[in-house]
């Protein structure tokens, strides 16, 4: 179990990291925390040419509260967030969610940008973002450019980005203290990858997202509505009624599974 | 006369620290992967990516023609093959790569050699194998059916082995008015010790020795086993098991994967290694418990058992194993479905099968974990049914301690032990009243709680009457142990067992004190290294403390013979004026310390009486238990569990053990290991499961989707023990290794079946996933799933 070979650069800046890029000749991917990509390698379900490590990019580990919205570097690791590293009630919600990723070891080096570029569906970032809201900042070679999380990512490890492209930062909503949230996740033990994630946050309009689905996360309107109607509960079978008007190719125990996680974070959101 | 110095806490029954830790906590353990040679090579293999083909072609990549090995290129590595002399027994060689034909998606087809294993890898992945697939046998079930493809050549179906034991239940139907059914699977799983296999190997011109350092628990068999397969004398093979980071039966076979390299070693004169990855572990070492069961019990309606019928399936994989056979977990389900109880009638069919999966090996608690869940479960649907708890069905139907020794309806002879107390004191300390009581009312969350509890009865330490019986080609005998005192008075243990994570060089340091009151600190175990130990079978079937333990005291106690005429002459005075005790030779007029006897002996010689025993202050003694029948363990392990009906999803929130391993030497090892089993039994019971596709594609090839048991789903095991000495054993001691296994999944599922009992629901199949559990319970409710 060790990977092929591959060439390896360490940019020095993100300019260096995107004419790279820009230059690929062959699969060239960008390392993170490599945290997935790793172990990836070494299984050699991932054999790229060249690996382009942004970890002596500076820039890309701020977290700027000064603003409207947050702006999180995309190497910004889960053991940060955490930590308590964002502030406000998103900061809690974030940190909520980043406690539950695998183990402490991985969060230590696993990051947010790595993370949803990666996009692996039973990933928490991908879903637990797509119900906050906001967007993706992406650096290419004429500048920067921002994506809504909605659309962001199109599937099962395919996002929006393009081959030339980096994923530099989030732009997250601050929620009003005290604001609802809820978040479940159903897995086989604590730190495994998720069978069923429920995320519902209540921010300016409510978003409920159905996650874990084997392909992109998606926003179930149904639930946002009741919610937005006032409702502060959600039934397994409501749920399971909601979540099959999207057609999501569950089995059975799939769509049933994912009705709790939506229920019990409905829950947990008004608890 | 040697009476050690058991007053100071250091002896049999001590909770001595482990000697091992020092150097494992600090990580300065020496594995096999450890091991560094100028020039060395490391090998990664070819393994076959379908479960069932003709090999019509393999071509070398341009350039790598001598990098790339296939069985035609190593003339003089023979087929691996174990015998059984059971009747009917069809054996399958097993090719160390494979000869033509693959027969499970893992095997070994070609083996590569680079500088390193990145290199070799490379090179594996640029061999092509043209593959002619031939349609596979995956499920054990499938394979009995006469229309399924056979797959071994010249044989007419794919039975193993068949074994048939018929009973007369017209005596009694009139009074075995309640007859209850069931229905079981246990799956395949991958053992995961934390150390993979790995394997490393020279040939030393200097001894003219293959030099062999690998993860074992059986050095001496490899050595055997090396020796037949590659045509050597076994005086030209030395087997080193240096630090192995656990076994759990995985390593107690010879490996394909040892024999290739061997043989590369040998032929390209540099040293080979090659260490397993847990990839190749979870798809070519998915080989392990996989049992079905049809159990039938019929039992009076106040619950008396009187008779057990069963047919059991065992998937045997697709080769039989170097030297235990693949046949041995059917002959163990025979002789253990009893379990502890007394039946009057016992019918039982065993069929093994072979598929198109890894061969089966026997993992910690051999067939003992699926026939316990088999046999306890119907007891506790007996208890539903008739409306009693099921700890009073239990109680009432073992053997009683007035009866021992037992002789049971399978024919295994129990030898001391209250069983039912156990049950009883299992009873008390998970509080079942009070459980009864909380089950009134739903829990706080919703979820259903639910209590069970598993019984069993393990024969352990058996010797070579019983291994004989199994017709396997490999039977222990005596086990012997050498004791030697260093000039300054230290003590050196040699032992034919290995110690792999039981804490051996402890627990024997501890018998040495026992006999000799030599402090443990000052004994030095060497174990796993057949250059300089006694030839042993190895550790397996829960051995190595009664034969090695035993071998020990009896070989401390020549040596303290020994020293005592030494001594006595040194102390002028009568030999019978002597004893050794807390490490000297005492007597009424002084004491002579071991170091003292040990410089006499070495250096002067001269001062030696006439009647010194020639062998010196060096030992070797043989032990067995007589008779060699087995000491026989036995546990009631008692939990309780918290089901999420609308997830499935299972939580153990208690978990008692009440066990009795007869004398115990170190009762904080015996805790360890306790654990450690149980904690694999909740693996087996909640999580582990090695699956397969139709085409015989395993499904579990990773840790993401294998799930082993980590922190969070071991529970604060609370264990109380029972002392019962075996009669037949050195101290008494009865081996527990493996027992912690055995009846955890019966209890964990006994406890699921409890909370889902209002609704009508039970499970049947392990791993008890959330999946199989709602489907239950959708099932009773007559819901979608």
């Amino acid at each position: 179990m060790k990977s092929a070979k591959f060439d390896y650069d360490r940019a020095g800046t993100l300019g260096d990291a995107l004419a790279t890029l820009g230059n690929a000749d062959g699969e060239f991917r960008v390392l993170g925390g490599g945290q997935s990509l790793g172990p990836m390698m070494n299984l050699r379900l991932a054999q790229p040419d060249r690996l382009i490590d942004l970890s002596k990019v500076a820039g890309l580990d701020g977290i700027d509260a000064a603003g409207a919205t947050l702006r999180i570097g995309a190497r910004v690791t889960h053991a940060r967030i955490e930590d308590g590293g964002v502030p406000g009630e998103t900061g809690a919600y974030m940190k909520f969610v980043a406690t539950g990723i695998s183990y402490r070891s991985v969060r230590n080096r696993g990051t947010i940008g790595g993370s949803l570029a990666h996009a692996d569906p039973a990933a928490d970032w991908p879903s637990a973002l797509l119900a906050l809201g906001g967007e993706v900042v992406i650096a290419g070679q004429d500048g920067e450019r921002k994506m809504p999380f909605d659309g962001f990512q199109i599937g099962p490890f395919a996002t929006g980005l393009g081959y030339d492209e980096i994923l530099v930062a989030v732009e997250l909503p601050q929620l009003a203290d005290g604001a609802k949230w809820g978040y479940y996740k159903v897995n086989r033990k604590p730190g495994e990858f998720a069978d069923a994630i429920g995320a519902v946050v209540m921010g300016d309009a409510p978003r409920a997202v159905c996650g874990a689905t084997g392909s992109a996360p998606f926003r179930v309107d149904a639930i946002e509505q009741k919610l937005a109607g006032g409702s502060t509960e959600l039934s397994i079978a409501e749920a399971r009624d909601m979540i099959s008007g999207h057609d999501p190719g569950f089995d059975d125990y799939e769509l049933q599974i994912h009705a709790v996680a939506l229920s019990r974070a409905v829950g947990r959101a008004f608890a | 006369m040697a009476d050690g110095g058991t007053t100071d806490g250091r002896g049999i029954g001590a909770r001595v620290l482990r000697k091992e830790d020092s150097r494992h906590l600090a990580g300065r353990g020496n594995f096999t992967g450890d091991i560094k040679r100028p020039g060395q090579v490391e090998l990664a293999f070819v393994r076959s990516p379908v479960a069932h083909a003709l090999i019509k072609s393999v071509t070398k990549p341009a350039g790598f023609e001598k990098s790339v090995f296939t069985v035609a290129d190593m003339p003089g590595m023979l087929p691996m093959r174990a015998p059984s002399k059971l009747p009917g027994y069809k054996g399958a060689d097993y090719p160390a790569l494979a000869d033509g034909k693959v027969r499970f998606v893992g095997e070994p087809v070609a083996v590569c050699v680079a500088a390193t294993r990145a290199e070799a890898e490379d090179i594996a992945q640029a061999v092509a194998v043209d593959y002619e697939e031939l349609l596979p046998v995956v499920d054990m079930l499938a394979a009995r059916e006469p229309d399924a493809p056979v797959i071994h050549d010249g044989w007419d179906d794919n039975i193993v082995l068949e074994t048939f034991t018929d009973d007369d239940f017209s005596k009694i139907a009139d009074r075995a008015t309640v007859v209850v059914k069931r229905e079981y699977r246990m799956a395949r799983q991958a053992m995961n010790p934390m150390e993979g296999k790995a394997v490393f190997v020279e040939w030393d011109d200097r001894v003219d020795q293959l030099m062999m350092w690998t993860s074992t628990q059986v050095p001496h068999l490899i050595r055997t086993g090396l020796a037949q397969f590659l045509g050597l004398e076994q005086r030209q093979v030395r087997v080193i098991a240096p630090d192995v980071g656990g076994g759990f039966g995985y390593k107690v076979v010879l490996q394909p994967e040892e024999l290739c390299a061997a043989w590369l070693a040998r032929h390209l004169r540099a040293p080979v290694r090659w260490i397993e990855d847990r990839r190749e572990h979870l798809v070519s070492g998915a080989n392990c418990r996989e049992h079905h069961y049809h159990v039938t019990l019929h039992a009076t309606p106040e619950g008396d058992i009187l008779g057990l019928d069963c047919d059991v399936t065992v998937d045997a994989g697709a080769y039989s194993a170097y030297p235990f056979t693949n046949g041995l977990e059917g002959a163990m389900a025979h002789g253990n479905l009893p379990g502890p109880y007394k039946l009057d009638v016992y019918r039982c069919r065993t069929r093994t099968v072979s598929t198109n999966k890894p061969p089966l090996l026997p993992y910690r608690g051999v067939a003992r974990p699926g026939v316990c869940y088999a046999m306890e479960m119907t007891i506790d649907a007996l208890a539903r049914e008739i409306g009693v708890e099921a700890h009073e069905i239990r109680a009432r139907n073992m053997v009683e301690e007035s009866e021992m020794p037992f002789m049971s309806i399978a024919k295994k002879h129990f030898d001391s032990g209250n069983y039912a107390k156990s049950v009883q004191m299992a009873v008390d300390m998970i509080g079942l009243d009070e459980l009864r009581a909380r089950q009134a009312a739903p829990m706080e969350d919703g979820r259903l709680l639910g209590v069970g509890m598993g019984s069993y009865v393990e024969q352990t330490a058996h010797g070579t009457s019983v291994f004989s019986s199994w017709g396997v080609a490999m039977v222990p005998g005596y086990e012997q142990a050498t004791v030697r005192l260093t000039p300054d008075g230290g003590l050196e243990l040699r032992i034919g067992v290995q110690s792999h994570g039981q804490g051996m060089e402890t627990s024997m340091a501890q018998v040495a004190y026992e006999v000799l009151g030599i402090d443990p600190d000052n004994v030095t175990v060497t174990h796993g290294d057949t250059g300089l130990t006694p030839y042993s079978t190895g550790t397996y079937a829960s051995r190595s403390m009664v034969m090695a333990g035993g071998a020990t005291s009896r070989a401390c106690k020549v040596l303290a013979e020994r020293m005592e005429i030494i001594g006595a002459h040194l102390l002028q005075c009568e030999r019978a004026e002597v004893s050794v005790r807390g490490g000297k030779v005492i007597s009424g007029k002084g004491e002579v310390s071991f170091a003292e006897i040990g410089r006499v002996w070495y250096l002067n010689p001269d001062e030696l009486p006439e009647d010194v025993d020639q062998g010196g202050v060096e030992v070797t003694m043989g032990y067995r238990p007589e008779p060699d029948s087995g000491a026989f363990t036995y546990a009631t392990h008692a939990c309780a569990v918290a089901v999420d009906a609308d997830t499935g999803k299972v939580e153990v929130l208690d978990y008692v053990i009440v066990e009795d391993c007869g004398t115990m030497v170190n009762p904080m090892i015996v805790e360890g290991q306790t654990f450690g089993g149980a904690t694999q039994g909740i693996g087996t019971a909640l999580l582990e499961e090695s699956g397969y596709d139709a085409a015989g594609n395993p499904l579990n090839s990773t840790f993401a989707d294998y799930t082993m048991p980590g922190a969070t789903n071991a529970p604060h095991y609370r264990i109380d023990h029972i002392e019962s000495p075996s009669p037949f054993t050195e101290y008494g001691i009865k081996g527990m290794g493996e027992g912690g296994t055995i009846p955890t999944p019966a209890a964990i599922g006994n406890a699921i079946n409890d909370a889902l009992k209002s609704i009508g629901a039970e499970v049947s199949e392990t791993p008890f996933t959330p999946r199989r559990v709602r489907a239950a319970i959708a099932a009773a409710k007559g819901e979608a799933a």
